[in-house]
């Protein structure tokens, strides 16, 4: 389906400068849990733009939906952007969307006022990223054609394989961290000088 | 008892307190605030134990709610 | 192991009988239970008493009970036995021989504080005289509040008051960060009063006898008396441990007459400092003096290492066990601790590299004050005392020569070390 309204053009545009920065968000994301650093850039600048781009992504959603609830050409009411299925037209892709963007202001809103909050609860809302990204890519590719073919599917391939690949690495990085009870044991080996005043190999004390 | 000694600081001043346990060296306080802190040879913060000038609440406070792990605090004497 | 006695000071031994107590001897000798009838009846003969804690921190013991006492809702009083420092025995002579005062002490305590709970936290293994005293007070009706053991693992750190905290509420033995205090929000959130077990007999004692009674030995301003570990080489060298009681300002000479011959004494514990022996023998068993000197008294460890060992080598054994012992929570903590200890076993060495000495004071002053506990703290206070005290030694080893190469072990040190999660249940 094609609107041809200047309001139509805008909605689809945002959305998808929206899903580039989410992208960008969660690989960011990913980049702080592994102390990760942005070549050239200070620590700060990760934990900055990661905070910083999310604003911007809801920025750039917030324009998202208003243009398409504007657009006359199909009937969106405004409450299909945080009420999930409550849009006659494309239901469950815009359902979709909806899902993915009351994750995100759970997160955000939760991030917010982090200092307040439980530590756990705070972690947990904001697990949901792994939740939120996957089903706003889902609500992109299937509520207009854009993304279904041409550079445009081009690209949601490139940003399933930047997040793919985000994710293996913030996986290989758990499994290698040594569990707190080991950690001693651990540096205490890479840093035995001389064993000969310390634990003999029958665990005996010399 | 926290591992630190206690300060007599002024009614009212706050200092900055990192909780070790949380803190896993991510070193961005370091950054944004250098005057009260260092890090030291292991990438842990080493804080000025003396109250936060006032001058430098503003940016304490910003220090505090940019640490990944939530490990700095400000923390009334 | 055999109690020791000192007679010194007018009121003789209090603490430990001649021989373990059952419960109708200990009622004999001590009388009944001395409940006062309510809460907070006992704080005020505690401190006038200026009982202070014997577990180590060394603060007045009314404190802690009277936070306690004042606090809403469900209280916990427990009352730590779980004696981690391996050169310290005295609450384990002390719960053999006359459990019955710490079980006294501990329903007094619970009385004053208006506990709902009373809980004795010790190692696991080893304690079948406190079992059969709880199982006999249960039969006779003596306590008022039944008495529930808690299990501590055999780590360094499960004696640290919110390690124990953790531990009770059937967690993990590992010290926690920060407020609030262990008073405001102890075991399971409630207010908890928790004491040495040594604390908690001279508790029973002064509820007996009263405040001026306890003063009758002692100093002034640190009365009363103590429990002892001493380490003294026999004479076939070997290290004899005695458990003593002693009222507190005994001359350390008293308490070690081996001690002007020795080389140096570790005073406190392995978070203790060392002195050397010449000046630990003027000195007397109070924190005044001692202070003075840079030390405290702590779990009442006194080790008088004999000539004809080396301080270098004996030092870099404690030091590596208590890096081994680090809870590996903290960054400060868990990088420090075990390059000390290397350090400390390079030193202890021939010919160490120049750089090493000054490394390990540079790694002893940035652990200070930076971990969740007094861990890092007590360490690098005990390596840079045995540097200071053992500095004739570190000259020869650099130039390659030994005063006792290949010294056997004083120090008493368990086995092991921890590295998985249940090690730490």
């Amino acid at each position: 389906m094609t609107g041809s309204t200047a309001f139509w053009y805008a909605s689809r545009a945002t959305g998808i400068v929206a899903l580039l920065l989410l992208t960008a968000v969660l690989v960011l994301g990913l980049l702080i849990t592994r102390q990760g650093r942005l070549p050239g850039l200070p620590r700060f600048a990760v934990t900055g733009l990661h905070r910083n781009l999310s604003l911007l992504a809801v920025a750039f959603i917030a324009v998202h939906i208003l243009a398409a609830v504007l657009d006359t050409f199909v009937s969106i009411p405004l409450a299909s952007a945080v009420v999930p299925f409550a849009s006659g037209y494309e239901r469950l892709w815009l359902g979709l969307g909806a899902i993915a963007f009351d994750l995100m202001l759970a997160m955000i809103v939760t991030s917010l006022v982090r200092g307040r909050l439980n530590r756990r609860l705070w972690r947990a809302v904001h697990l949901l990223a792994y939740v939120s990204w996957p089903v706003a890519l889902a609500h992109s590719m299937g509520s207009s054609r854009d993304l279904q073919h041409g550079v445009l599917l081009d690209m949601s391939a490139a940003c399933i394989a930047v997040v793919a690949a985000a994710v293996l690495w913030r996986l290989a990085g758990a499994a290698r961290q040594v569990p707190r009870a080991g950690r001693v044991a651990d540096v205490m080996a890479r840093h035995d000088a001389a064993a000969r005043y310390g634990r003999a190999r029958d665990g005996s004390w010399r | 008892m926290g591992g630190y000694q206690a300060r007599r600081a002024q009614p009212g001043t706050r200092t900055l307190r990192v909780d070790p346990i949380q803190c896993t060296g991510h070193g961005v306080c370091a950054e944004l605030l250098p005057e009260l802190i260092a890090t030291d040879e292991w990438g842990y913060p080493v804080i000025d134990p003396r109250p936060v000038p006032p001058a430098l609440e503003a940016e304490a406070r910003k220090t505090v709610a940019a640490c990944p792990a939530l490990a700095l605090r400000l923390v009334r004497e | 192991m055999a109690p020791g006695y000192l007679r010194a000071g007018p009121t003789g031994p209090r603490l430990l009988p001649p021989a373990a107590e059952d419960l109708r001897a200990h009622l004999a000798r001590h009388g009944p239970v001395p409940y006062r009838g309510g809460a907070g009846l006992l704080i005020p003969d505690v401190r006038a008493a200026g009982l202070t804690g014997r577990g180590g921190a060394g603060f007045p013991a009314h404190r802690k009970l009277a936070i306690v006492a004042a606090a809403r809702g469900r209280k916990v009083v427990v009352g730590n036995g779980a004696e981690s420092e391996p050169a310290s025995r005295k609450d384990a002579v002390l719960l053999r021989d006359a459990p019955h005062l710490v079980l006294d002490g501990l329903q007094l305590a619970a009385e004053a504080t208006g506990a709902a709970a009373a809980v004795l936290y010790l190692h696991r293994g080893g304690h079948a005289a406190v079992l059969r005293a709880v199982a006999e007070r249960q039969a006779a009706g003596v306590d008022r509040l039944p008495v529930t053991i808690a299990e501590a693992p055999p780590r360094f750190l499960a004696g640290q008051e919110t390690a124990l905290v953790s531990r009770v509420g059937g967690g993990p033995a590992l010290p926690r960060f920060g407020l609030p205090r262990v008073s405001e929000r102890g075991v399971a959130g409630a207010p908890t009063c928790v004491h040495n077990v040594e604390t908690l007999a001279h508790l029973a004692l002064i509820a007996r006898h009263g405040p001026r009674w306890f003063r009758a030995a002692g100093t002034a301003a640190e009365p009363g008396t103590m429990l002892t570990t001493t380490y003294e080489a026999a004479a076939d060298g070997k290290p004899r441990c005695l458990v003593a009681e002693a009222p507190i300002g005994t001359p350390l000479a008293d308490l070690l007459p081996g001690l002007p011959g020795a080389q140096a004494l570790l005073v406190g514990g392995f978070h203790g400092t060392w002195l050397p022996a010449r000046t630990a023998a003027t000195l007397t068993l109070d924190n005044q003096a001692l202070g003075r000197h840079g030390a405290a008294l702590g779990a009442g460890v006194l080790a008088a290492l004999p000539a004809g060992r080396c301080g270098l080598a004996e030092a870099a054994r404690v030091t590596r066990y208590l890096a081994a012992e680090s809870a590996g929570q903290c960054g400060p903590c868990l990088n420090g601790l075990p390059r000390i200890a290397a350090a400390m076993a390079e030193l202890a060495g021939p010919r160490p590299r120049r750089t090493t000495r000054e490394d390990a004071e540079r790694w002893a002053g940035l652990v200070t004050g930076r971990g969740a506990c007094h861990h890092p703290d007590g360490t690098a206070r005990f390596v840079r005392s045995a540097l200071a005290a053992f500095a004739p030694e570190l000259s020869r080893h650099a130039g390659g020569q030994c005063s006792a190469p290949g010294s056997r072990p004083f120090l008493p040190l368990p086995d092991g070390m921890p590295a998985a999660e249940d090690d730490w249940m």
